[in-house]
Order: C-alpha cells, then structure tokens, then sequence
C-alpha cells in the first residue's frame, strides 16, 4: 500500500484545526473540482484533495490516519501491528487496496457505521472515464479496451482493488462531447446495491483537416484566384473517401460550399454535412510570367474590390 | 481474466428517465430534484405533465448537481445557482466551439 500526505496535500500542518482543514479544502475545492475547472489535471488533482478531505475532516478517521505514522508520499509501507485490532474490523491484505479503504468503513458512527454498512443495501459507485478517439475512429466507429480497479469486498467480505477489464464498442456516430453509459460496470452494490454506472465521455482528438462541430464538419478550402474565378472541379477529402467537388464561377472568400452527408454519421437519421470554406491563396512568391500575366491581368481588367469605400465616403459628404 | 464486449448507451438517445430514475442514477433525493425542477434549474422533458419525465440532459444535470452539493456542501439554492451557471457556460463553450469551427484556420499566403 503506497502512502499519501493528506495534509500535503491540502497544503495545511500535522496539527491544522478543523476549521484551518475545511478553508483548505474549500479553497483547493474551487480551483479543482471538475465541474468547475478547465485546469489540465484538474480531475485527478481533485480526487486526491477530496480523498484527503473525507479522512481529515472526521476526526475518527482523521486519529486513524494520523496513527498510520509518517513516510514519504509514494513510499510502501504497512500499518502499526496494533493498527488493525484498534481501527479496523477489516481482514485486509494490504496488499491490494488503496490507502484510502483502510478509512472507508470508520467515521459516520464509527462501529455503529461499519455494522450499517455490513447490513445495509448501498449502490456501486459510478465512474466516469474520458475516451479519446480520432476523427476516423468516430467516424467508422472502433473497439476500445477499458480498464479500471475497483475496490470490491469478496464473499468473506475482504477489500480488494480489483481489476476490470472490457471491451466496449463505440458505434459509429461519436463526436466530441457525447456521453455513454455502460450499466453496472461501476463498483460493485453491496447487500443486494445495483451495481455502479460507468459513463464514457468521448474526446475528439483535433483532426489536421476537419473542423468539428456536433456532427458537421469544416474544412478549409485553398483555391487559386483564377480557380475562384473560372470555376473549377476539385478533388475534395471526407472522412469517408475524396469526392469530386464543382466550384463555381465567381465563387469569393469566406462562401462555404456544402457536401450534405459527408460530415459524421449519426448513430440514428442523416450523417452531418461538410462545408468547404472557401479561401483565395496566392502564390508567395510569383515566376516572371505569372507577375507578367497577372500584370496583363491589372492593365485590362475595370473590376474595382473597394467600389463600396467610394459609395460610402460619398454618402457620408451628403450627409454633411 | 475474462474480456467481454459490453453493450453501450447514448445517453443522448434516451429520453425516458422518470424522477425516481434519475434519483437512483444521480445520487439525489427525490426532495432535491424537486426542488431544483421547481426553481427551473432541472428542466423536465415536458414541465406541464403531472409526471415528471427527463432526457439525457436532466440526467448529466442531476448527476452534476450530486457532485456539486456533495463537494461544496451546497444548498437546494446554492445548487440551483451553480447549475444554472453552469449551463450557461456549456451553451456558450457550444457556440465558442461553432465559431471556432466555422473560422478559417488559414491565411491567404502559400
């Protein structure tokens, strides 16, 4: 069993009051909590502040901890030989659990609490778990492989941390966002409990290409001034193949040119549209001829970009 | 160790949940729900139905409101704040999350 510093961890000393906890806590809980943060790490950083909470703020558990002695953070270790007949009524290995079991049954009544539990039907905890995909896997959809360890009391009513693994198949049709649920693969219910919930959140990973948004997708469209004037046939990539693309005379900067059911399938009705963003590019740096051509180009051509700069200086003289 | 393939659930797709569901799967009593649909934090599929039925949506709402009354030792009010706080910021990441799809990510040089 790997030791924690719950008092490290919440940034306060051995001999903090109650009061000196709770702020701590409150304080950690506003910057961290996952429902509130957008931190990197924010979730994990929020368990172990929590876990640390739960057993600092009871005294019972608080007296049990502090009774464990003092190792570095990481460090295996094992409780006091007189550890177990004075806190716990637990046959626990050690081996095989978190620190934070060895505080689950105490508190909360203390005996009284750990008889309740032995008694009492409590529901599984549920889990939640991010699964990240790529544009493509979302797309086809894809198998993936789950694993969690999970504390479970055996049939003589031993904790373990038990390993779960499972395949799941995420059908085709995720986007970024989306949840899933997958019923009783939580923790296990105790005294006849159901079993937790384990909800999948499903993050898209950012696509060189494509744009998401719920199940459209965007993709920029470069073209050549004179393919933006002329009018062009492009091949055009999709998540599910290239497809030949028509572009329009005339076509200007910013139009977005719409390829219905390319963008991502649903998991039921019409998959998503593409829309191709069109953008003029021009050459960085230009051959002779171009710069002779585009040249040509200037000398003949009485189309004028700013027409409405005029428009508009010349109604504003009026108006004077 | 045995490796199944196990079934999933869009919880988007699923539009069914009674208040005695969403009390089981989110953690709170039935007591708090109510009074979260009562001051429009929880919104039910239809609010005029005698009965009280849920999407997807009330489901993740409840779900974060268990958390949230848990880790800050919120009251039905406080709760209710945050909660609609809360889904005002999602709206608004959604539509950040448009925006952002529908900008041109390139210049006009190559």
């Amino acid at each position: 069993m790997k030791y924690k510093d719950y008092y490290a961890i919440l940034g306060v000393e051995r001999g903090a009051d109650d009061a000196e906890i709770k702020k701590a806590y409150r304080k950690l809980a506003r910057k961290y909590h996952p429902d509130v943060s957008k931190e990197k790490g924010a979730e994990e950083r929020f368990k172990e502040i929590a876990e640390a909470y739960q057993t600092l703020k009871d005294a019972e558990k608080r007296a049990a901890y502090d009774q464990l002695g003092r190792y570095q953070p990481g460090q295996d270790f094992k409780p006091p030989p007189d550890w177990r007949q004075q806190y716990s009524d637990q046959p626990f290995s050690f081996d095989d659990i978190d620190l934070s079991d060895l505080f689950a049954g105490l508190g909360g009544g203390g005996q009284r609490g750990r008889q309740a539990r032995g008694k009492m039907a409590m529901p599984g905890q549920d889990y939640e778990v991010s699964v990240h995909i790529t544009l493509e896997e979302a797309y086809h959809g894809i198998e993936v492989n789950l694993d969690l360890t999970v504390p479970e009391y055996d049939k003589s009513g031993h904790l373990h941390r038990v390993p779960h693994a499972f395949k799941a198949r995420i059908p085709k049709g995720a986007t970024d966002g989306q949840r899933l649920r997958v019923p009783g693969k939580g923790g296990k219910g105790l005294n006849g409990g159901r079993d937790g919930d384990l909800y999948l959140n499903i993050v898209l990973h950012p696509h060189a290409l494509f744009r998401v948004s719920g199940h459209d997708l965007y993709l920029d469209l470069p073209l050549a001034p004179w393919e933006a004037v002329l009018g062009a046939t492009l091949e055009v990539p999709t998540p599910g193949g290239s497809v030949r693309l028509k572009v329009p005379p005339g076509t200007r900067a910013g139009q977005q040119l719409r390829l219905p059911k390319r963008g991502l399938p649903r998991p039921r009705g019409e998959a998503g549209d593409l829309f191709a963003i069109v953008q003029i590019v021009v050459p960085g740096v230009a051959s002779d001829q171009e710069r002779a051509l585009f040249k040509q180009l200037a000398d003949n051509s009485a189309f004028n970009p700013r027409a409405h700069f005029e428009q508009e200086a010349g109604h504003a003289y009026r108006t004077d | 160790m045995r490796i199944e393939l196990t079934e999933l659930f869009w919880l988007d797709q699923q539009r069914d949940f009674s208040l005695g569901d969403i009390a089981e799967l989110s953690g709170l009593p039935e007591t708090v729900l109510r009074a979260l649909v009562d001051c429009g934090a929880l919104t039910p599929v239809d609010p005029a139905a005698t009965e009280l039925r849920f999407d997807a949506d009330g489901l993740l709402a409840a779900r974060a409101a268990y958390r949230l009354r848990e880790d800050f030792a919120l009251d039905s009010q406080g709760l209710a704040v945050a909660l609609t706080l809360l889904e005002r910021i999602h709206d608004l990441e959604r539509q950040l999350g448009e925006l952002r799809a529908r900008s041109p990510r390139r210049t006009g040089w190559q």
